[in-house]
């Protein structure tokens, strides 16, 4: 184990092998991409937020100047239900391609209606305008309450509500129900000395990347396809484009281009399915590129939550009991992260007695996405803020109160199993003495405390390792570099072969370069990709072992592997100098051919992760503005490979939260169009909103992974939200129960205070 | 009709044909070939774009291809020597001011002009500055570090 081990690269800060390419502007994106003949392909989307579709015509759109191809829902094969595997918001195929073209009905606004690929972009939207199409408009469901209403309108006709006891007698917009629990509720409450009772409420939010959807699709008279897209798993691609189209997925080839940003996002398929469908039509490579706009009334976005909690604890702060039910937004079609949300909003803590139900509701809004630890930011608001209120009430400090109910190793997660060694009470034990915590307040100032979790994932990976002539190193994969995870890859496979960090390339390759590989996302990659080149690294080395051993006519237990080179046993008589990884790769021809290791592995024992966050904020009482003044993340990475990294992540992940805490919603109208699709209405975070984020790395090593190794790129969005709103509400003096806290709603709370 | 305009950019002639309507983001990226500049959102609010129009710093998507006749843009691509990157681009690197790089190109650009104005700028007048240069990775520290690290090594400071 890694506790024990003496790194020579690992939790250095190498510059990233990719680093040149993307601070001179060399590095390709997914619009960089082009090919020649290439048209451009435009979406019709849908102006109304619920309708029946009751024509299209498409004739004129066709003969426009310039068109080469029109496509709509009906050029698409009925897709059968079936559930996707592998990616992280999961779902179902038939969901998916009905979200990529609408089929009979519209159920946002903004849903493909129809698509259009022409000589230039111009002509494209021109011809959008020529399409006809009748609609028959329906009510909008906009709301949680809205949807479950008993005369609510269906947004789907036939869904029938699964995970109920008994089975569902009619069609509602309640797609599925979770319900756990443990111990007895009613005397946990009864045993209480305060509970604390609340209803959470969390906006739709979008992941806000920087780079829109974007890919370049190509259809042979072969029926064999290649689509060049940015995403964060060519495989997952790869499999959705060839279910929606009804293609054989050995026919489809997915190359990745660079990735600008994805935090969970670009796990599915919007467009790859509409260009490639218009190349089949056209007979020409088509391209297509959203518009921010299109970004924001199509994609993601993460789930709107109410979250009705109710906490008992004792005197001394010890959880009696915990009743959470929490309605999370599905958009228009299932699979909102309630279920991951279920498990997590109680995770941090032991609680013998509790009760979990969730929803997964439809509304007119667009189909949910995966966002950065899915259904958890939600989760952990409630159950957080509830802690701080808890804390205050008791006159307990909010770390202490936290630590006396902290979950520890070998202690069962309320989602099923036992934990392994995990980091929460270090992180918790490293805030309550971080200068942050222990520093006085300034007037004013309120201080906010909050955990966060995520399970973290492993998934299948496969790495290659291929030694060449002189001895340096391709290692080839099949993860979209979202964050430095090849310079994390490099260091994994120099640390194993004992090379230079400067001597490792690593190519992220398309679907029939790499082996399958799972996507960048789950907080998977540097763990079970990175297990994967650990793997292929030492099958280098067994390789080697076996060809010094045969060079020196010895047997292979004769020798082993040290400091990057083959020696003899000690003790084993044999007249040789040490072989290093370039010695034998310059005898290559000679022992066997080419060296080369690889690894396939479905990664089990992915260390959860854990982390504590600090926020000094200010509210200002008469415009009712928040200002960050100060955030410290502190969070369990079990090893850093890259340090810079990590921090990058907890730091990145912060600032996400913040948005989502003070300024990040979608905003609707009565209709159900969004009144704010832009970067200006919808406001990211930027940099003159910020301090600098401090950031304190725990490494409790996960025995899972070779190095240690954690996932650490989900986690550090989940504590913010309550992080900044327990600071907020310290400052206000008012408990704010509903993000975001914009200044009208804090100065609303300030009024009512 | 097309539009033929002769313009400079990073200090080489060039003319090209453009619709009336094509931005200069447009022209830069499919009419030059020059895609180190980004398009994050076509209305001027990220900063992905960024360039120099006569020195002025500016969003590439909000200028008409046609408004550059007779001046000079500098782009991402003109920033690093054939023998070194700028101080700040090796800032960047070091300091691991990027994640997933699709807005440091525009944030170089700002970044570099913002140094010319103000060889010592202090980390408020840093962040002020790239406001409109969104990052969505970062939560900007690192970026924030990497630039106030450049401008100390360009006056000759140990940064």
């Amino acid at each position: 184990m890694s506790e024990a081990m003496d790194f020579k690269v690992i939790g250095t800060r190498p510059i990233r092998p990719d680093g040149v390419d993307k601070v001179t502007g060399r590095a390709s994106f997914g619009a960089d991409f082009s090919l020649p003949g290439m048209l451009e392909g435009a979406v019709l989307r849908s102006p109304h937020a619920h309708a029946r579709i009751k024509s299209i015509k498409t004739d004129a759109a066709l003969a426009a100047s310039g068109v080469k191809a029109v496509v709509t829902g009906a050029d698409f094969p009925q897709v059968a239900a079936g559930a996707i595997e592998g990616g992280e918001g999961g779902g179902d195929f038939a969901d998916l391609a009905g979200n990529v073209i609408a089929r009979g009905k519209v159920r946002y606004h903004g849903h493909a209606v129809a698509a259009v690929a022409a000589q230039s972009r111009a002509q494209a939207l021109a011809a959008l305008a020529l399409i006809e199409v009748e609609y028959e408009t329906l009510p909008a469901v906009l709301s949680l309450d809205a949807a479950l209403a008993e005369s609510a309108p269906l947004i789907d006709e036939g869904l029938m509500t699964s995970g109920l006891a008994e089975p569902a007698t009619a069609p509602s917009n309640l797609a599925s129900v979770i319900e756990m629990g443990n111990g007895d509720l009613d005397a946990g409450f009864a045993d209480a000395a305060l509970i604390v009772e609340r209803r959470y409420q969390t906006p739709t939010v979008h992941q806000g990347y920087i780079e829109p959807h974007a890919c370049v699709g190509r259809w042979g008279q072969d029926d064999q396809a290649m689509l060049w897209c940015c995403t964060q798993g060519a495989f997952d691609v790869r499999s959705m484009t060839a279910k929606v189209l009804g293609q054989p997925v050995g026919s489809l080839k997915v190359i990745p281009s660079e990735i600008g940003g994805g935090f969970g996002g670009k796990t599915t398929v919007y467009l790859e399915p509409l260009a490639l469908l218009l190349s089949k039509k056209s007979g020409r490579p088509v391209r297509m590129v959203m518009t921010r706009e299109e970004v924001f009334r199509a994609t993601g976005p993460a789930s709107a939550a109410t979250i009705d909690l109710r906490m008992g604890f004792s005197q001394d702060g010890k959880i009696t009991a915990a009743e959470a039910t929490m309605a999370y937004e599905a958009g228009a079609f299932p699979g909102s992260p309630v279920g991951p949300g279920t498990m997590c909003v109680f995770a941090p803590y032991r609680i013998a007695n509790f009760r979990i139900k969730g929803m997964d509701v439809l509304v007119n809004k667009p189909k949910a996405a995966a966002y950065r630890a899915p259904g958890a930011p939600q989760a952990l608001f409630a159950t957080e803020s509830a802690m701080d209120e808890a804390a205050d009430k008791l006159g307990i400090d909010p770390i202490e109160l936290r630590l006396r109910n902290a979950v520890e190793e070998g202690d069962s997660a309320i989602y099923g199993p036992k934990f392994g060694p995990i980091g929460l009470r270090a992180c918790l034990e490293a805030a309550a003495a971080h200068p942050h915590y222990t520093k006085a307040k300034d007037a004013g100032v309120g201080r906010g405390v909050a955990v966060g979790f995520w399970f973290n994932v492993g998934l299948q990976s496969s790495a290659e390792v291929h030694i060449n002539e002189d001895g340096t190193v391709t290692v080839i994969e099949g993860n979209p570099d979202i964050g430095g995870s090849r310079a994390s890859m490099a260091l994994m496979a120099a640390e194993t072969l004992g090379v230079p960090y400067e001597s490792v390339r690593v190519v992220v390759a398309d679907t029939e370069t790499a082996g399958f590989t799972n996507v960048t996302g789950g907080s998977r990659v540097t763990f079970a990709t990175g297990m994967a080149v650990v793997e292929a690294s030492k099958d280098i080395i067994a390789q080697c072992c076996s060809r010094a051993a045969s060079l020196w006519s010895t047997d292979e237990d004769m020798v082993e592997w040290r400091d990057g080179a083959v020696h003899p046993r000690p003790g084993v008589n044999v007249e040789a100098k040490p072989l290093s990884l370039k010695d034998l790769a310059g005898k290559a021809g000679r022992t066997g051919g080419p060296l080369l290791g690889k690894a396939s592995l479905n990664a089990r024992g992915a260390g959860p992760g854990f982390s504590v966050n600090l926020c000094d904020a200010l509210v200002d009482q008469e415009t009712g503005q928040v200002q960050v003044k100060a955030f410290t993340a502190i969070q369990d990475a079990g090893k850093a490979i890259h340090p810079s990294y990590v921090e990058g992540q907890l730091q990145g992940g912060a600032v996400q939260g913040i948005g989502w805490a003070l300024n990040e919603e979608y905003v609707y109208s009565p209709e159900g169009v969004m009144e704010n699709a832009g970067f200006l209405d919808y406001r990211i975070p930027v940099a003159s909103d910020l301090p600098m984020i401090d950031t304190q790395i725990i490494e409790v090593p996960n025995p899972g992974h070779p190095y240690g190794v954690r996932g650490v790129g989900e986690t550090p969005i989940v504590a913010p939200l309550a992080a900044v709103a327990n600071a907020v509400s310290a400052s206000a003096g008012v408990r704010m129960t509903e993000l975001p806290l914009s200044p009208p709603r804090v100065l609303e709370a300030l009024d009512q205070a | 009709m097309k539009v033929h305009v002769q313009t400079e950019v990073n200090g080489e002639a060039v003319e090209f044909l453009c619709d009336p309507t094509a931005t200069l983001l447009d022209v830069l990226r499919d009419n030059l070939g020059l895609r180190g500049s980004k398009e994050g959102c076509g209305t001027g609010d990220c900063g992905a774009c960024s360039v120099e129009l006569d020195g002025a710093l500016a969003c590439s998507c909000l200028i008409l291809a046609a408004e550059t006749q007779g001046r000079s843009v500098a782009t991402i691509e003109g920033v690093a020597t054939p023998e070194a990157l700028h101080p700040l681009q090796s800032h960047l690197l070091k300091s691991a001011g990027l994640q997933c790089g699709v807005c440091t190109p525009g944030i170089v650009v700002a970044a570099k002009h913002l140094l010319e104005e103000d060889p010592n700028p202090t980390e408020e007048a840093v962040r002020y500055f790239l406001a409109g240069n969104l990052c969505r990775c970062t939560g900007y520290d690192k970026i924030i570090r990497a630039v106030l690290d450049a401008a100390a090594e360009m006056r000759g400071e140990a940064a």
